[in-house]
């Protein structure tokens, strides 16, 4: 019995860890689905390139974590504005399903792109501080988890100051509630998406260090199922909604490592998507969201 | 009436005359091993396409998940002729009746869903068939299920596509896919004449389920083997990429998105580290310049030609 809580109280821990990435990349879907009703396929790639920036920044440039974390944060925020600019703003006004083509065609890009130019095999993330684990009548702490739970707090305390107390957070939550109205007052809506999609990418990027610092390996196609998973865990927080991106992923990272620790490693990925399933049935604005009625 | 039977045969006439031409140049060794595989890979993805744009483009139910359709066709029909020494026909209509069941019973109830939801829960649903299949050490679990034996041929391959075509193409034109039709343009209209719109969202998902199936089977009954890697949501993206391209609610479209994709990715095949680029690439240039794909919702017919030519008054009439 006592195993037993032992072992759930670690299994939560590592979830909370794993689950504050997710929320990372997570809010970059988030605000940008909240915006251009977008899903972007391309952004567990940007996460990808994110990783990679901060690899070069400790291998190549010999920085330590945290400027080798703002230069891969820089990295992919430009990323991001540069894939909006010049992939999704000439299809601004086309059907949703070309933008989801092309948003598909960004990531197909990036990941064999990505192959192309730093080669498929998986690198080894440099140790950039020295990992110390702590046991606590037990239970097994390490200085990576402390690291990712500071770096994603303090980056999502930032990013809810940035959205709710600031002229360009205001103009991000008026272009998502309406564009064309908040077009019409003033908002230059080109440059709030751009820097959406910026902001957005710049934390992605950040997850993307983290990860590294997390299981020491990156490679090209490892912001796939992130990726995929980050969306899971916007749409359970309700897509759109920023404080529900950073619930749905500590949610969804704790629920995918209770799964992997009690039942088997190999299901934590069909547990992702049968919570999805059951949320889109149950409640499809997910567990922040209100529901809105549709109008004729 | 009588001209659209006369229409129909006409076309059925001329795929015999398409078959009996490829079938001899199989014969007498003008098409390579390399071709054959191609003309394979065509005929698999217009059966997949085509049956997705009949979700997608004509029902307006946006699904990405016919990976695991196709991959319940291929694993069941394998199972059927592998460990229960069935007949391929056999084989091929189990695939399709599990994967049309499947498609019933997840459609039912995610079709409440529209728009990305449903999308994201058709992508996830097809995950997690994938992931099903891969723990089950029955059908050989990730490693796979091999020493499948290659019954699909040829004359398999083409009568089935033609077959998903013209039975794709008759339930449009039917009472049915009128009703489908309609819930694509409008579905809160559709309903408010009296049309079953859960019914015939369902009924089209099935049937597009089931041809995954078909699809499956043949996929699995020509490589050996069926892998779960050969299913995963990439496949579905490809499937929806042909139908895409070649023009939601086309089906001439989705037959030339499948066979210029295979072709795309055939010639590219001698640069594999370059494929996927281009391929990426292309497919962004291609979503930028033409976004409602190259047929947009028209058919391809010789009246086209006609119109270009100058002949044909209705043509002119409507001078677009």
């Amino acid at each position: 019995m006592e195993s037993f809580f032992h072992q759930l109280i670690q299994q939560l821990i590592n979830g909370i860890s794993l689950g504050s990435i997710y929320a990372l990349i997570a809010l970059g879907y988030t605000m940008v689905y909240g915006i251009m009703k977008l899903i972007n396929f391309a952004h567990g790639d940007v996460y990808m390139v994110g990783a990679y920036f901060g690899f070069f920044a400790t291998t190549v440039l010999h920085l330590s974590f945290v400027p080798a974390l703002i230069v891969a944060m820089i990295g992919a925020g430009l990323l991001g504005m540069f894939i909006e600019r010049a992939a999704y703003r000439p299809l601004r006004d086309a059907p949703k399903i070309a933008v989801l083509i092309t948003a598909i065609g960004v990531s197909l890009l990036l990941e064999y792109g990505g192959m192309l130019l730093v080669t498929p095999q998986p690198r080894t993330f440099p140790k950039v501080f020295e990992a110390v684990t702590y046991n606590i009548g037990g239970i097994v702490v390490n200085s990576q988890q402390i690291v990712i739970l500071v770096v994603s707090i303090l980056l999502m305390v930032i990013l809810t100051y940035v959205v709710n107390r600031t002229m360009i957070g205001k103009a991000m939550r008026a272009a998502s509630f309406d564009m064309d109205a908040a077009r019409l007052m003033g908002i230059n809506v080109d440059q709030v998406v751009s820097f959406t999609f910026g902001i957005g990418s710049a934390l992605a990027g950040a997850g993307g260090v983290l990860v590294g610092v997390y299981y020491n390996s990156i490679d090209p196609l490892m912001g796939i199922m992130p990726g995929l998973k980050a969306f899971v865990a916007a749409v359970l927080g309700g897509i759109g909604i920023i404080p529900g991106a950073m619930i749905g992923g500590v949610i969804l990272g704790v629920i995918e490592a209770l799964v992997s620790g009690f039942i088997s490693s190999t299901f934590r990925d069909a547990a992702a998507f049968g919570i999805l399933i059951l949320i889109l049935l149950f409640k499809p604005s997910g567990i922040l969201g209100k529901n809105v009625r549709e109008k004729v | 009436m009588k001209t659209k039977t006369k229409n129909d045969l006409l076309s059925l006439g001329a795929c015999f005359v398409v078959y009996a031409i490829i079938q001899a140049l199989i014969t007498f060794g003008v098409i390579g091993q390399f071709w054959q595989l191609n003309i394979v890979l065509i005929g698999i993805n217009i059966i997949l396409a085509v049956s997705l744009n009949l979700i997608n483009g004509f029902t307006g139910q946006f699904s990405i998940g016919h990976a695991g359709f196709m991959a319940v066709g291929a694993y069941l029909g394998a199972v059927l002729t592998v460990k229960m020494h069935l007949p391929f026909i056999v084989a091929i209509l189990g695939g399709a009746l599990a994967a049309g069941f499947l498609g019933f019973v997840i459609g039912l109830p995610t079709l409440r869903l529209s728009g990305d939801y449903l999308a994201i829960a058709t992508l996830g649903l097809g995950e997690i068939i994938r992931i099903t299949i891969l723990n089950i050490p029955y059908v050989g679990g990730a490693s796979g299920f091999m020493g499948i034996p290659r019954y699909t041929t040829f004359t398999w391959l083409f009568f089935l596509t033609v077959f998903t075509v013209f039975f794709v193409k008759n339930f449009i034109n039917s009472t049915h896919g009128r009703a489908c039709i309609s819930i694509r343009e409008n579905e809160i209209a559709a309903e408010a004449m009296g049309i079953d719109t859960t019914r015939y969202k369902v009924l089209a998902f099935t049937i597009g389920a089931a041809f995954a199936g078909v699809a499956g089977a043949l996929f699995s009954h020509y490589f050996y083997i069926a892998h779960p890697a050969s299913f995963t949501f990439m496949r579905s993206f490809d499937i929806l990429t042909m139908v895409v391209l070649g023009g939601l609610g086309s089906i001439t479209g989705s037959i030339a998105g499948a066979v210029l994709l295979t072709f795309i990715s055939a010639a590219l095949a001698s640069y594999p580290e370059w494929r996927m680029v281009i391929y990426s690439l292309s497919l962004i240039i291609l979503m930028i310049y033409r976004p409602q794909g190259l047929f947009g919702n028209k058919e391809f017919s010789l009246k086209m030609f006609s119109r270009l030519t100058g002949g044909g008054k209705r043509g002119t009439a409507q001078g677009k």
